[in-house]
């Protein structure tokens, strides 16, 4: 059965496009989105925002809607948009249930700093406060998770509104925004004219650094024996890639990426130790308790990074450079903060560190860098390929497979995400889409369509558990309706697994609701009865050629990989743990070196 | 430790909720909470008391600048602020106690509002440590209903050259 795009039904000749004028509500909105060059956006019509919807048919524009099967796809696709763009992703849903299925994708925007703008109907302003039909507080219900929320209570404010919305959105450290319309102030009308500029006196981010500031973090990091750069996701959302590229190679000292920033720096580069934290390696832990010097670039210091906080990097002095003051000394002192944008403050600081560069000063940090360089080598990343089918082997074989090719990898959340994350190279920026700060399972299916539909022509890939898939799964029917031939790599070990882990270690092996079986669905007729192809492989063997067909079948597929439900992702920092004692399993290095 | 944060907002709808809720989520107790308008008919300033530590504080006051409504927080301390408050409350007062209480109420700068048969109302606008010493005083007679509007506070006239040194203002 071959995918085929629906033709939208529009049963009224469509209205020449206006930009400016008298319109109604919904048509402004639709205005507004054109004037901040939004492409496309992802929703479900319902009561309270039919005149959205009806004149999203009967006006003529530039946004192209998806019609998505639950609105939590539809915000993870935004998410997923705006991660792989960096540009705002737009949804929209209904009132009441509309609304609260947003919840989710909304605080997991927020959590990771994501910037979105969420459009829901309302109920006519009358009956608010009434429990009418689908009436839900969505304003209230959404203001502990957005960087502000709107409900438009006269249509004249639609224009500055919506400017208002993108702005702040898409400014300072990035989060979404909701706009609540109630049906009525949709059917009103206006006098339509899209500001250019927005008056938010309460709204002014900080942007360059305090010069001071980032001469004496030029001069801490010059003096400092063993520093680190601790790397989070805020170097992407301030599109500060190539500037944090140049300080690192001006600095030469090992690049500790989060979950979160993986990609920031590219992972083949020799610099990189890649992921701390909870299921990070055992270097780039080492390498932060040992540091002297953390220097902190866009990160927050969560708690799956840090374990145990009081005894993290205890040795070290800290720098902090973040775009939100409120993330200054929050969870750990800062000793050295600069707030403002990464983009002005990075290069001020390669400058200034250029500066104060000696041959000493470089000669006495080579030390560090190859102990760091040590443990690299000696410990790595690794599994024993005995027994059933291996996530981690999946991991690699994709990673081999694609290397040449242009892939942007989604995951859902637990034990294939922190695999992917371990054994996958990402090496250019919004190339990796994970839930980092809320751990949405479901995330991986929808945010993959979203990035797939920002990018056609490359391949994306959807690191998925089983349990994850099925939370989201019914956006295959986007998918095939759409043609977005994301590939869904469906790790399938029959169980809710880093749940699973964490009873086998810590809870005395009592499997509590965690059983899931890896035959419930068969995931190869689920994706046929969808109309995607659906792949199965059981064995090493049989990896790569499910890959390579799913590459080349550019349409929406389904690979269910039956993979061992024991293995287990190592090393771990139990919970409340310091971040250097992992828990591993015993390793003998004669039997790496035998590479059984 | 105790604080006072005065915070100027915009009137825009919900600002109340946005700066109550922010406090709740961040697991922080409001032990008084005073809203009015000011003296421009577009802001409203919200003085709350707080019990957090100093580390907490400069956390809650960053948090409260990421609301987009919020334009200045101001910490204030008892040195540098004048803190007031007004209270109401009926006392039960048989007549030949009334003369007694007047007499107390004035020691207070408290002005009798309302007599009833049994009972005396009072105001009072002190500063909340006498408001809490006059109720202390009263408590014996019998208090049959109390209400306090919550604190408000208002920087007082320093130099400008002493100013920085006395109010911390995180901006």
């Amino acid at each position: 059965m071959s995918a085929t795009n629906p033709v939208p039904a529009t049963p009224n000749q469509p209205i020449p496009a206006r930009r400016t004028g008298v319109m109604t509500g919904a048509e402004a909105v639709i205005r507004s989105l054109e004037a901040e060059g939004v492409e496309i956006c992802w929703g479900i019509p319902g009561g309270a925002i039919l005149p959205l919807y009806d004149a999203w048919a009967h006006v003529e524009h530039t946004v192209r809607h998806i019609l998505v099967r639950h609105e939590q796809g539809a915000g993870h696709m935004a998410q997923g948009y705006a991660r792989a763009t960096g540009k705002v992703g737009v949804c929209m849903g209904t009132s009441g249930p509309g609304a609260t299925n947003l919840v989710t994708p909304v605080a997991d925007a927020f959590l990771d700093s994501t910037p979105l703008v969420v459009i829901t109907g309302q109920v006519p302003t009358h009956l608010i406060g009434s429990d009418a039909f689908q009436e839900a507080d969505t304003t209230g219900i959404f203001m502990p998770i957005t960087k502000h929320s709107y409900l438009v209570t006269d249509a004249a404010d639609i224009p500055r509104v919506m400017k208002e919305a993108f702005h702040i959105a898409r400014t300072g450290r990035p989060g979404p925004v909701l706009v609540d319309i109630p049906k009525d102030i949709a059917n009103a009308s206006l006098d339509f004219v899209y500001p250019d500029t927005v008056d938010l006196p309460g709204y002014k981010p900080t942007r360059s650094g305090h010069p001071l500031q980032v001469q004496a973090a030029a001069e801490a990091i010059a003096k400092a024996r063993r520093p680190v750069l601790y790397v989070g996701g805020g170097v992407l959302n301030a599109h500060a890639e190539e500037q944090l590229a140049e300080f690192a190679e001006a600095v030469q000292i090992p690049v500790v990426t989060t979950l979160m920033a993986k990609g920031a720096f590219p992972d083949s580069h020799p610099l990189c130790i890649g992921l701390p934290g909870m299921h990070g390696s055992k270097f780039a832990n080492w390498a932060m308790n040992r540091t002297d010097l953390l220097v902190t670039i866009g990160a927050r210091f969560d708690d799956r990074v840090t374990g145990k906080l009081e005894a993290f990097a205890p040795g070290a002095r800290v720098i902090h450079m973040d775009i939100d003051p409120a993330e200054i000394s929050k969870n750990r002192h800062a000793d050295i903060p600069i707030v403002g944008e990464l983009q002005q403050i990075l290069p001020a600081l390669t400058k200034a560190y250029l500066e104060l560069r000696t041959q000493d000063r470089i000669a006495s940090k080579r030390e560090w860098k190859d102990q760091v360089e040590e443990w690299r080598f000696k410990h790595p990343f690794r599994y024993r390929r005995v027994g059933p089918l291996k996530t981690q082997f999946v991991m690699e074989r994709f990673r081999d497979l694609l290397a040449d090719r242009d892939v942007i990898w989604t995951t859902g959340v637990g034990q294939h995400q922190m695999w992917a994350a371990q054994w996958l190279k990402v090496e250019k920026p919004r190339h990796f889409i994970t839930s980092g700060g809320l751990g949405t399972m479901g995330f991986g299916v929808p945010a993959a369509i979203g990035a797939q539909m920002a990018y056609p022509d490359k391949v994306v890939v959807n690191i998925d558990g089983d349990g994850c898939f099925q939370m989201t799964m019914q956006e295959l029917a986007t998918a095939v309706s759409y043609d977005v031939p994301a590939i869904h790599a469906v790790l399938n070990n029959g169980w809710l697994g880093m749940v699973r882990q964490w009873q086998q270690l810590f809870h005395g092996e009592r499997y509590s609701e965690t059983l899931l079986r890896n035959d419930l669905p068969d995931y190869v007729k689920l994706a046929e009865s969808f109309g995607a192809l659906g792949l199965r492989a059981e064995t090493e063997e049989e990896v790569d050629r499910v890959i390579q067909e799913a590459v080349a079948s550019r349409r929406p597929c389904v690979i269910d990989f039956r993979v061992d439900h024991e293995e287990k992702v190592y090393p771990m920092v139990p919970a409340g743990s310091a971040s250097s004692e992992m828990i591993d399993e015993p390793w003998d290095n004669d039997w790496v070196e035998e590479g059984v | 430790m105790q604080h006072t944060l005065s915070v100027l907002v915009e009137n825009s709808p919900g600002v109340l909720a946005r700066v109550a809720g922010l406090f709740s989520r961040r697991g922080f107790n409001i032990e008084s909470l005073a809203v009015g308008p000011t003296e421009q008919e577009d802001r409203s300033r919200i003085t709350l008391r707080v019990d957090a530590s100093q580390h907490s504080i400069d956390q809650v006051i960053k948090q409260l600048y990421k609301l987009i409504n919020v334009l200045k927080v101001n910490e204030m301390t008892a040195d540098d602020a004048i803190e007031r408050e007004l209270m109401i409350v009926r006392v039960a007062a048989q007549p030949n106690e009334r003369a007694d209480l007047i007499r107390l109420a004035e020691v207070f700068s408290a002005r009798v509002t309302d007599v009833g048969p049994t009972s005396l109302m009072f105001e009072c606008v002190e500063h909340p440590d006498k408001l809490h010493a006059f109720e202390e005083i009263l408590k014996p007679y019998g208090i049959k209903e109390l209400v306090r509007t919550g604190r408000v506070a208002m920087r007082k006239s320093v130099p400008e050259r002493t100013r920085g040194a006395r109010m911390r203002v995180l901006a």
